[in-house]
């Protein structure tokens, strides 16, 4: 089935971008509506367009769909295509792009810049979940970084060039590690071909004799070490605790659409960079390193949801729960068995939904005040009960509540875990607790009491636009939280068949190891 | 029906809670108590009309992921039918009453309109915990579990512009939090061992439990013992055991309809269903049950002894409900789930009335809850007056003694508790039981002689105005009088009858013991030959699960004369005491408490519980948290991994500055083409091999 469909999809919104850029001219009103208009529609129209490719979809196929393929300049190939891996991240860009933009009506700054750097920006995110080729791969994941980076460099808050370059750094610092993995890869596969080819990464199995270098004995040999170069990468995008910290300072500077992509989608390339390349591609290498991972998860869960809860600013306070739920994913991940994984997944097309909707909620707030400061607020729920209404079903979302969509990601994350290593399990479960505290916390400081403050006395409720805004966010957590089966029914059988080649090459592995012992 | 049942709440929530700008505050009130009506009234057909046999409503798919299959669903037994009629009939009743009592509110101002929200969160709460009671499986019961959570946590802050309220509505969440953690665990365990978590598979797994071991965290346990005891931890949370208590007290912040319904007679009862429903794991698990005991007897005497000395009349219920919880926890741990049942069943209405007296006697002197400032109520609001003493009767179970049940609801049923804890072997559960009844009859009647017996106390001016409630309050007093006078009697039998009475009231088969087992029997029971049946049906299979060997519910009948007597004899010292004290010499307590001031301190704030709390978790995870941010965060990991990078970063700096002044897409297309340029090495050299 080579359809263009997902070329389509991804290169719609450069597309619209290339026009910005090069039609419209002048920064006055017309122009600043133009651009948003033509945002929104092409965001839109590329949602429209996803869905076919989602209700094409076969489930029950493992194996790479809507494949398509060509020549790209330098002989380099371009394949794209959808497994039930990435299908969903797929269809979370496309859902959140058109919320950005609405919630980015009221920008007033470089407007079409603006909108050229979010429609670039999806392009590229999308181009990560959909690529199937190495160097493609690459190109869209580090090419990711630069709207984002322009975005909290140009239209973010007052540290914003600390903030874009701590970001830049981390992550760009990860990439070069990943960057050499690559070329090992190439070099050992001969092919930069991910999968769906005869000869591909994935069908390829990796060299896992132990080996030592400069005296230290690498347990499960080239895979750990490439695993090693790919999570310098995916725990930095993650992220994972301890590089977790430009996440906080990103969040804090960056404007609330920018927040919003940040923690709804690009924070969940380096889960599905896991998900990709390190649990298939690498099994040995995960298994040697999955304790730690684990132990690095519960540990982000327990450390964050602390921090959380003595943050002064709620894009900060938010931005370290984040972490924390990051810390379910990769737990899941590492836990490799279907539970874990198909909750990694949950969790993270959760998260997207329900962080999202909370920076909304900040950026509600900011937009009428001007501060994220919690203390400047108190008592909204006085004169804005809709937003405290809405406000309230994130929190318990973000908390996970059941009948939530952030329950079932948690609960499966931990369940699996509990398999594997009741420590780890244990110290995760506690997480549940702090989430409580620190986010009921929050919400009372911001939403309850009296209204006392002289500045509050004339803020506003939502506006129309605002609620429209936050009602697919709303369906979407409450409907995926009590009928999680809409996702777990896609990725199903994907992650099936992901859990059993890690198993069996695990086992082939093993195998290998003791017959290099016999002959010995 | 039963679906019916289970959405009716559902509907009236949703239609109060968006619909009332339509339709108005008082159609959104109407509506949403008639449906919660007429689900009350299905909940007693399906109750008396219920065969014994289990039956399972499929209604939506739910959580399923590899081998874990869970969906929305209904189960229906006998000890999902006992609820149904507690948490329907108590809250149709709440919410007629709350009519009355939430028609003025001085917590709200003019114009603002919180009559609709109230009645939405009230039925959305008796929708939560319908749904965690008939719930086949341990998610769904896991969803009514915070569900019922979240009502709480919303309705005890209902008025949020009290500091008091909002503190105490997430008191209550994050401590259950810390049970739903053991709950969670105990979920995961049971996932781990039986590969299920429905409740027919576990059940049927549930005797090769005890012979499976678990590693769980630093050694191996006894699989049945760690699953009983993880779930324990949930129970104490939501029931508001010692240790995790604390919560209950402060929800007293919340509406008193609220403490009636959610923090007397259903939601903090999730607790013993949980351990009842769990009752195939649990008989498996001895020393989990033995702790059940032992935490259940020790929470009843421990809120006995503080509800002795507090002054506000809700807290005084409020303890005596976490002392009764107790009682019920005994009741399950020596092995007689019935009997937790029933006294579950009985208190729902003694206790669900004290909390809407006591809510009438606020009402009537306009929200005042010092009972230092009642006295002397008894002619003003006699209705009332006549309610709270139907419910003090109750409560301190007075009846005709060894007659077992011609008497009050909790006598009834707290007789049967104390005598199982007797007959189950435990010495310390009976004993402290045994006290806990003896400050029980003394703080109820301490209460009742506070607020309506006396010279009139404080504000003269309220005095003057206190006023008997409006008709919509009265009425649940009225039905809810019946319960406390009649339920113990009439459904003596089917829970705390013989045994095969009691089987069969569960939908389970008996069988004769077998000689081996009345001879155990024999040797500390002295009438084993009245021994006739014992439980046949496999785990699972009934409401309730009682080993074949387990037969406390029968040697309870047999328990020596003064074991029998003890609770009456303990009931009536406490009311002489209290008499001796607040009416014939009202000047005594004040002297005692200030010759015993430790004691007397020590009581009042409640064992400093709040206070170690405070010390021991709250401030050190503020400290905790401050100091890995700051410290961690800040110093090491920024200090640490940026250490290099802060070299260059000035030179970004300017860079940025220039990419700020419109060189932002050169920069940008420097990027792409570095990136581009790496990739075609890379292509290049590759090529090559």
């Amino acid at each position: 089935m080579d359809t263009h469909l997902l070329s389509i999809i991804t290169f719609l919104p450069a597309f619209a971008a290339v026009i910005l850029a090069v039609f419209l001219r002048g920064d006055d009103e017309a122009a600043q509506r133009n651009s948003k208009w033509l945002a929104l529609i092409t965001t839109t129209a590329t949602f429209v367009i996803s869905l076919f490719v989602l209700f094409e979809f076969d489930p029950n196929d493992t194996g790479f769909q809507f494949v398509t393929e060509g020549e790209w300049l330098l002989g380099l190939s371009y394949r794209m295509g959808v497994d039930g891996i990435s299908i969903l991240f797929v269809m979370l860009t496309t859902f959140m792009m058109p919320l950005v933009i609405v919630a980015s009506w009221g920008v007033d700054k470089r407007v079409k810049e603006y909108m050229i750097a979010f429609l670039m920006l999806e392009t590229l995110m999308l181009g990560v979940f959909m690529a199937l080729d190495l160097i493609l791969f690459y190109l869209f994941f580090e090419a990711g970084l630069i709207p984002m980076f322009l975005i909290i460099g140009i239209w973010g808050g007052a540290n914003r060039i600390y903030a874009s370059f701590k970001f830049f750094l981390y992550t760009f610092l990860g990439s070069v590690l990943m960057l050499v993995a690559m070329v090992a890869m190439f070099t050992d596969a001969g092919t930069t071909c991910i999968g769906g080819c005869d000869i591909s990464l994935l069908n390829h199995t990796f060299g896992s004799e132990t080996f030592s270098l400069m005296g230290v004995q690498i347990v499960g040999g080239m895979q750990t070490l490439m695993f090693l170069a790919f999570f310098a990468s995916f725990a930095v995008k993650m992220p994972m605790w301890p590089v977790h910290t430009w996440l906080p300072d990103a969040h804090v500077q960056a404007p609330t659409a920018g927040s919003v992509v940040l923690a709804a989608i690009l924070l969940k390339m380096g889960g599905y960079g896991f998900l990709r390349f390190s649990l298939p591609m690498f099994p040995v290498g995960s298994d040697v390193m999955a304790p730690l991972v684990l132990w690095m998860s519960a540990i982000a869960i327990v450390y964050t949801s602390l921090v959380a809860l003595v943050q002064e600013d709620m894009k900060k306070l938010i931005a370290y729960s984040s972490v924390a739920h990051m810390g379910f994913v990769t737990m899941g991940i590492f836990a490799a068995n279907q539970q874990g994984i198909d909750g990694a997944i949950f969790q993270m097309i959760s998260h997207g939904f329900i962080s999202g909707a909370l920076f909304l909620c900040v950026g509600v707030i900011y937009d009428r005040m001007h501060t994220r400061e919690i203390d400047a607020y108190g008592g909204l729920v006085n004169r804005m009960p809709v937003y405290a209404l809405i406000f309230m079903l994130f929190t318990m979302a973000n908390v996970g509540l059941p009948g939530t969509s952030g329950f079932v990601g948690e609960f499966l994350t931990l369940m699996a875990t509990f398999q594997v290593n009741t420590w780890v399990a244990a110290v995760a479960t506690t997480g549940v607790i702090f989430s409580a505290a620190y986010a009921l916390w929050l919400y009372r400081r911001v939403v309850m009491g009296e209204l006392i403050k002289e500045s509050l006395k004339a803020i506003t409720d939502m506006t129309p636009r605002e609620k429209w805004t936050f009602a697919p966010l709303v369906v979407m957590t409450l409907l995926l939280g009590v009928y999680p089966a809409l996702v777990l029914d896609m990725i199903g059988p994907s992650v099936a068949a992901l859990v059993e080649n890690y198993a069996s090459a695990l086992e082939a592995a093993d195998a290998a190891v003791q017959t290099a012992d016999a002959a010995n | 029906m039963e679906t019916t049942i289970l959405f009716a709440p559902l509907a009236g929530a949703l239609i109060a809670g968006f619909g009332w700008k339509i339709i108005g505050e008082t159609a959104a009130q109407w509506i949403s108590t008639g449906l919660l009506f007429l689900a009350a009234i299905l909940s007693w057909i399906v109750f008396l009309t219920f065969d014994g046999t289990t039956e399972q409503i499929q209604i939506l798919r739910f959580i399923e992921s590899g081998t874990l299959s869970t969906d929305w669903s209904i189960r229906l037994d006998r000890l999902t039918a006992i609820m149904l009629i507690v948490i329907t009939t108590v809250s149709a009743l709440v919410h007629l009453y709350s009519f009355g009592y939430m028609a003025h509110d001085e917590n709200f101002g003019e114009g603002e309109n919180y009559k609709a929200r109230f009645f939405a969160y009230l039925s959305f709460f008796t929708f939560a915990m319908l749904m965690l009671v008939t719930s086949d499986n341990l998610v769904q019961m896991f969803f009514g579990w915070e569900g019922v959570g979240v009502a709480s946590y919303l309705l005890i802050g209902f008025y949020y512009k009290k500091p008091s309220a909002n503190a105490a509505a997430i008191k209550a969440f994050v401590v259950n939090r810390v049970g739903d953690f053991g709950f969670a665990l105990g979920i995961f365990a049971l996932f781990l061992l039986t590969d299920s978590i429905r409740f027919d598979d576990v059940f049927a797994a549930a005797p090769d439990l005890a012979e499976q071991s678990l590693t769980f965290l630093w050694r191996d346990w006894n699989a049945a013992e760690i699953v009983a005891f993880l779930l324990f931890i949930g129970a104490m949370g939501k029931s508001a055991q010692l240790i995790l208590h604390t919560w209950l007290p402060d929800a007293m912040e919340g509406p008193t309809p609220v403490s009636a319904l959610i923090h007397a007679a259903t939601m903090v009862t999730a607790g013993v269903f949980l351990v009842c429903r769990m009752s195939p794991v649990m008989e498996f698990a001895p020393n989990a049950m033995m702790f059940v005991t032992f935490l259940g007897a020790t929470t009843a005497f421990f809120a006995a002894t503080v509800g002795l000395v507090q002054n506000d009349i809700k807290r005084v219920i409020a303890y005596s409900t976490c002392s009764q919880l107790g009682y019920m926890f005994v009741a399950a741990g020596v092995g007689v789930y019935s009997v937790a049942m029933f006294h579950l069943f009985t208190h729902a209405f003694f206790k669900a009335m004290l909390f809407l007296g006591a809510g009438s006697v606020i009402h009537a002197m306009h929200h005042e809850q010092d009972m230092r400032n009642y006295g002397g109520l008894r002619k003003k609001i006699p209705y009332t007056f006549w309610a709270m003493m139907i419910g003090t009767l109750a409560i301190t179970g007075v009846g005709i003694p060894l007659t077992g049940w011609i008497g009050f609801a909790g006598f009834a049923s707290k007789d049967a508790v104390i005598e199982s804890a007797f007959a189950g072997g435990s010495m310390y559960g009976f004993w402290l039981l045994v006290i806990a009844a003896l400050f029980t009859s003394f703080y109820s009647w301490r209460l009742m002689f506070l607020t309506f017996y006396g010279e009139a106390r404080g504000n003269k001016h309220t005095h003057e105005h206190a006023h008997e409630s409006p008709m919509v309050m009265l009425v649940p007093l009225g039905v809810l009088a019946l319960g406390a006078i009649f339920a113990g009697a009439i459904w003596y039998s089917s829970f705390f009858g013989k045994v095969n009475e009691v089987v069969k009231f569960f939908g389970g088969d008996y069988t004769k013991p077998s000689a081996e087992l009345v001879e155990a029997v024999a040797e500390r029971s002295p009438k084993a030959s009245e021994l006739k049946y014992v439980m046949e049906s496999a785990p699972g299979e009934a409401g309730i699960y009682m080993a074949p060997d387990n037969t406390v519910l029968h040697e309870a009948h047999y328990v020596p004369t003064w074991v029998k007597l003890s609770p009456f004899i303990a009931m009536l010292i406490g009311f002489v005491t209290a008499f001796w004290f607040y009416i014939l010499n009202p000047a005594l307590p004040r002297k005692l408490a200030e010759n015993q001031a430790p004691l007397y301190h020590f009581l009042l704030n409640k064992w400093y519980f709040d206070e170690i709390y405070n010390f021991l978790f709250v401030q050190p995870a503020k400290m905790i948290g401050r100091f890995l941010w700051k410290r961690g965060d800040g110093d090491v990991i920024d200090g640490g991994l940026n250490g290099v990078a802060m070299g260059i970063v000035p030179f970004f700096t300017r860079l940025a500055g220039k990419a700020q002044s419109g060189y932002i897409f050169t920069y940008a297309f420097a990027m792409v083409i570095g990136i581009a340029v790496l990739v075609t090495w890379m292509t290049m050299t590759g090529g090559a091999n």
